[in-house]
């Protein structure tokens, strides 16, 4: 059985990813995956890197839960989620989120699901890199209005 | 009680990763931040209301309302921007 979630500093690999996820499990018939990437402009810099922080073990224990919440909700089969941590340059990834279900349909809401909560309610902080120096990312509300089309109050920008 | 309570990024920087603290019993999560506030200086600056800061108890997402224990582990941090 592949963990969950992992945390982490390395960079991950999306095909050996979902390879695992997948293996073992003929019932599957679909897989859906999302990968968040460092990008090279943010609120109108540009952006050369970050620095990712995040709440060791309350952070596992929040990614957890909301596994927990999107197998309640969907009819999928298993999820993953990996985040890294510490520092990272543009272009490389930062997040992977990928379930399995029969059906495209749970697959794809499962997904979205996952990251949109995971956006608002996992303890993770980045600091990026610009022209004028390092500056803490504020939170968006629209990742708060994400979270609330699945009727979850996320409180968090 | 004695409560421990971490900081994270922007307060981390600002107030250090983390400090104990001793309370009256029946303290809350939003009476230690007025607590730590009233200290003054960089405490005052950085968890003063009206600034966005988030809670959490014991490794768990709360709001200001829930009561703290001895022993418990309190955090506070700006909100969250992962993903």
């Amino acid at each position: 059985m592949v963990s969950r979630v992992s945390i982490q500093t390395a960079d991950f690999d999306l095909a050996a990813e979902v390879a695992a996820l997948r293996a073992g499990d003929p019932g599957v018939g679909a897989v859906a995956s999302f990968v968040g990437t460092v990008r090279d402009r943010n609120d109108g810099s540009a952006v050369s890197d970050m620095e990712l922080e995040h709440y060791p073990g309350m952070t596992e224990r929040a990614i957890e839960s909301m596994i927990d919440e999107a197998m309640r909700r969907f009819a999928i089969r298993a999820a993953r989620v990996v985040h890294r941590v510490g520092p990272l340059r543009v272009g490389e990834q930062i997040v992977l989120v990928a379930v399995t279900s029969a059906h495209r349909g749970q697959a794809f809401q499962a997904c979205e699901f996952l990251m949109d909560y995971l956006k608002t309610q996992a303890p993770f902080w980045k600091k990026e890199t610009t022209p004028g120096g390092a500056r803490w990312v504020d939170a968006r509300v629209a990742d708060d209005a994400a979270l609330a089309r699945w009727g979850i109050s996320a409180g968090n920008a | 009680m004695k409560v421990r309570v971490r900081y994270f990024a922007s307060l981390r920087e600002a107030l250090g990763a983390s400090e104990t603290v001793e309370l009256p019993a029946g303290s809350t999560l939003g009476t230690l931040r007025d607590t730590l506030a009233a200290r003054g200086g960089r405490h005052a600056e950085v968890l003063a209301r009206g600034r966005a800061v988030r809670s959490a108890l014991d490794q768990v997402m709360s709001d200001e309302s829930v009561p703290l224990h001895d022993g418990a582990e309190a955090a506070f941090f700006p909100p969250v921007t992962g993903g």
